[in-house]
């Protein structure tokens, strides 16, 4: 349905998207997942026609957009703290973009009390927008924005303005909303989490690229490099270099590790690579091994649902995290052994 | 209201001590004419009864002051809002400058504005003299002083400015996010505007408009000077009734309609600027609202809007300061023999009394005169505004009450001030033909408003505990002042005294009334050196008013340094 090719812009002389490619299929949630000045926000504004690329297409069923301004695209854009029209009552704002549709009036206001209704806004619909708090502004910036039966819904971080537990809460329906309207949807968003949730595929942005895609599950399970492992919250990484290929033996500064490879990327022995050691799956072993094994004194001890998340020091001062089923005590020294499917071999950086 | 605890022991000051002076000179030289007007008006009411005929004086010149008024206002709206568009939106080389440009409409007397006009578009003007070189004409053939476009053109020169800055500022304060949710939810360009944009500026706009109105519907110079006497407006006519036909009950209840107009528009307008929209529409990001030009339709726009500017605004200027030094004289019948070219003859004319007439002043005199004048007037508005300023900035609920009371004469028309004190100081020592310091009194009351609003914020800006800790260090109330107060306001009192001493440079409407024959102020004469036939005549006011001009733009340059280095 949707196809970005290799779009490029700068942003004050400096390039801040250099050659993004995706494509969006019917009825998929996209998450455009990236940090902050990643220009996932500016993507979204190249795609609906607000900004025009300095090279690249956007491309829908096939057609170029380039020559069809915003307000012909039919894309649904829900913006970062939602752009609600101050001088609207809440049903002039949803009935906006139907009036501009110029729809009978009678349909208009069906609409209108449908789409309030299902984001449970009917009773404010002749409020000022200005008077809603920050969840119900939200509500009422997504029923404006679904309204109109857009082609393709783009949300730019339509939670981020709110606090955690109405995030959590909209998330859901956010998620039924999502699923229910059928329309091919991008979600723009620098959370992890929120992401993992709502998306049918991730599609993570650095410096400007694309740097993988997939399944929620398949990336997290699979990183394909030291950034991603980091910016999706995997904090256990370790550098070393490949000992033997077959099998694979890295070797570190705090001992020597038997990882897996995911995907197509093959190490090389001698090259530089960084290990991400996940932290369920550790078994505490008595003694300090050869293979697999790390030690270090223990920091900190949380109890978490998941298990007591146990700070690990070792020796030459990295720091890793483990969630472990029993607590150790702070100051004892602790033998980890991993098991070999818990440690991933990324490509060095 | 809250009623914040004082911060200083200066601040500490009764009230009514901070207060007194100010309200004295606004009683006396304000309110007491003011009123004297409107007793005039209803005796004038009471003996004559308001007949049809008297009705009709009245309706004439208030129908064709609300008219011209209306054709200005719209016209400057049609004119301004491209501009504010371009200013508010766009970034562009020259746009700093061209800001500076557009604040010289505030400060330029309207004398200098009308002989800008007249050296542009008079009958011996460039465009006309021009004209009549290239065609081969006896006579200047755009008749186009003393005509209503002139009036039109003149107010739109004045008043753009307001419609930038006030539509301008709205717009740049536009989140852009709001049009670009009206495009994506599929608004054309044109529909957007209509449906987002326009009554998102709304509040801005009407509060632009009702000040540009009520600055045409007061407008005095650019009528008297461009129009002549058959465009009487109120002003005008409360000018020629009052000093041509001694008509003063007339005058009175002319002024009274008229200070009854203005009240309605203050009272407007205040209305419209008090209700805050209840979100901040503006962008997240500062500056996010602007951007370059991008589009070549953007910069086309941009182009065009700068370019009208430029000639709106520099032209008549540029007109006026080359015609003061050109020697363009066609004589009647003899195109052939035009002289032309650079000369200080007019500049050098100023210094000589050719007449030996008695009621002659050489222009050199009526400059010494303004500049004293002048300086009277920053003697006198400074210190007031001052202690206005400090009573302002103690932000008590009565302190709220005068600054109303303090911005009123912003309304009141500088005729009606003029006319109201031929009326009550009549009398020694309050004499306008004899006490000299009348002329500064009523330039002090037009001026005090402008210098109490530079003062103001300042005060307001210095933090009370800098009070505090230079009290706790042992400085004395004066010495607080003096060594916490003074070096912060000091930039702000100099932009006041500034603008205090060109607005008594410039002053027209009320200094016709007040000034004495044998002393006028510049603008008074190069008022009749215009009014007056002959080339000499016309090249010696253009000289006055370039000079006039110069003082004027060197205040601007000055208080633009002032407020510059001030952040």
């Amino acid at each position: 349905m949707l196809e970005v090719r290799d779009i490029h812009k700068t942003y004050e002389g400096k390039p801040l998207l250099c050659g993004v490619s995706f494509h969006v299929a019917g009825g998929e949630t996209v998450c455009l997942l990236g940090p902050s000045g990643s220009g996932k926000s500016t993507l979204l504004r190249i795609i609906a026609g607000l900004e025009s690329p300095e090279a690249g297409q956007v491309i829908w069923d096939g057609s170029d957009l380039a020559q069809v301004p915003v307000h012909k695209r039919n894309f649904g854009l829900m913006f970062q703290d939602y752009a609600l029209f101050p001088h609207k009552s809440v049903a002039e704002n949803v009935a906006f973009g139907l009036k501009m549709q110029r729809l009978p009036g009678e349909e208009i206001e069906r609409r209108v009390r449908a789409a309030l209704q299902q984001v449970n806004m009917f009773a404010f619909a002749n409020r000022r927008v200005t008077y809603l708090s920050g969840g119900e502004q939200q509500r009422v910036a997504l029923a404006r924005a679904l309204t109109p039966r857009p082609r393709l819904l783009m949300l730019d971080e339509p939670l981020g303005a709110l606090d955690r537990s109405l995030r959590e809460q909209l998330l859901e329906e956010l998620r039924s909303l999502l699923r229910h309207s059928g329309a091919p949807a991008i979600y723009v968003t620098h959370d992890q989490e929120e992401a993992f949730a709502v998306a049918d595929r991730l599609i993570l942005l650095h410096e400007g690229k694309v740097v993988q895609q997939g399944e929620p599950a398949k990336v997290h399970a699979s990183p394909v490099s030291a950034w991603v492992a980091t910016f999706l919250g995997m904090g256990n990484l370790l550098s070393g270099k490949v000992k033997s290929f077959s099998p694979l033996q890295v070797q570190t500064r705090a001992g020597c590790f038997t990882p897996v490879v995911h995907g197509e990327w093959k190490p090389n022995i001698g090259e530089r690579v960084t290990l991400l050691l996940r932290p369920w799956g550790a078994s505490v072993s008595p003694e300090a091994g050869a293979v697999n094994q790390l030690s270090g004194v223990v920091g900190d001890v949380v109890f978490r649902v998941e298990g007591y998340r146990v700070s690990l020091r070792s020796d030459d001062r990295l720091q890793f995290q483990f969630f472990l089923s029993q607590a150790p005590a702070v100051g004892e020294t602790l033998h980890l052994r991993l098991a070999p499917e818990s440690i991933n071999c990324l490509p060095a950086g | 209201m809250t009623k914040l605890p004082p911060t200083t022991r200066t601040a500490r000051l009764k009230p009514l001590g901070l207060w007194a002076a100010p309200l004295i000179f606004l009683g006396l030289f304000f309110f007491y004419p003011l009123g004297a007007i409107f007793r005039l008006a209803i005796d004038a009411a009471l003996e004559e009864g308001l007949t049809t005929a008297v009705l009709l004086r009245v309706w004439r010149p208030l129908g064709f002051t609300l008219w011209q008024a209306f054709l200005s206002t719209l016209l400057t709206v049609v004119v301004g809002l491209p501009a504010a568009y371009v200013f508010g939106r766009f970034e562009f080389i020259g746009k700093g400058v061209l800001r500076v440009l557009t604040t010289l409409p505030f400060i330029l007397p309207t004398v200098v504005v009308a002989a800008g006009f007249n050296a542009l578009l008079g009958g011996r003007g460039w465009v006309n003299l021009l004209l009549m070189n290239l065609l081969d004409l006896n006579t200047p053939p755009i008749q186009w002083m003393q005509s209503l476009q002139a009036i039109l053109l003149a107010h739109v020169f004045y008043n753009t400015t307001i419609v930038i800055r006030v539509v301008g500022a709205a717009w740049a304060q536009l989140d852009p996010r709001l049009e670009h949710a009206g495009r994506s939810l599929g608004a054309s360009a044109l529909r957007n505007l209509w449906e987002i944009t326009l009554p998102l500026l709304l509040p801005s706009l009407l509060s632009a408009t009702l000040l540009v109105f009520l600055f045409d519907f007061t407008s005095f110079g650019v009528i008297l000077l461009l129009g002549g006497p058959r465009f009487a407006t109120l002003e005008v006519e409360i000018y020629i009734q009052a000093l041509q036909r001694l008509n003063l009950p007339l005058a009175g209840l002319l002024s009274a309609v008229q200070l009854a107009c203005t009240l309605l528009m203050m009272l407007a307008y205040s209305r419209v600027t008090a209700r805050h929209p209840a979100v901040s529409l503006s962008p997240r990001l500062h500056g996010e609202g602007t951007h370059p030009l991008r589009h070549w339709r953007e910069g086309l726009l941009a182009a065009v809007v700068v370019t009208m500017l430029l000639v709106l605004l520099v032209s008549p200027l540029a007109a006026l300061g080359l015609r003061s030094v050109t020697r363009l004289e066609a004589g009647r019948g003899e195109r052939a023999e035009v002289q032309s070219g650079l000369t200080l003859a007019y500049y050098r004319e100023l210094f000589i009394n050719r007449r030996q007439s008695l009621f002659y002043v050489p222009p050199l005199l009526a400059g010494r005169n303004s500049l004293v004048y002048a300086a009277a007037t920053v003697a006198i508005s400074l210190p007031l505004g001052f202690l206005a300023a400090y009573g302002l900035a103690r932000r008590t609920a009565f302190s709220h009450r005068m600054e109303a009371l303090l911005m009123l004469p912003l309304g009141a028309s500088a005729v009606t001030l003029g006319l109201g004190y031929l009326v009550v100081f009549n009398r020694p020592p309050l004499d306008v033909r004899t006490f000299p310091l009348l002329l500064p009194a009523a330039h002090s009351l037009v001026a005090l408003p402008f210098v109490v609003r530079t003062l103001h914020p300042v005060l307001l800006s210095i933090p009370g505990g800098l009070r505090q800790a230079a009290a706790v260090l042992g400085a004395s109330p004066f010495q607080v002042w003096r060594h916490v107060d003074l070096p912060i306001i000091s930039r702000a009192a100099v932009v006041a005294a500034i603008f205090s001493f060109t607005i008594s440079m410039g002053e027209f409407g009320a200094t016709t009334f007040l000034s004495r024959p044998e002393a006028p102020t510049l603008p008074v004469a190069i008022f009749r050196f215009l009014s007056q036939p002959g080339g000499l005549n016309y090249g010696q006011a253009m000289a006055m008013a370039t000079l006039l001009m110069g003082v004027c733009a060197a205040g601007i340059l000055l208080m633009e340094r002032f407020t510059q280095n001030g952040h």
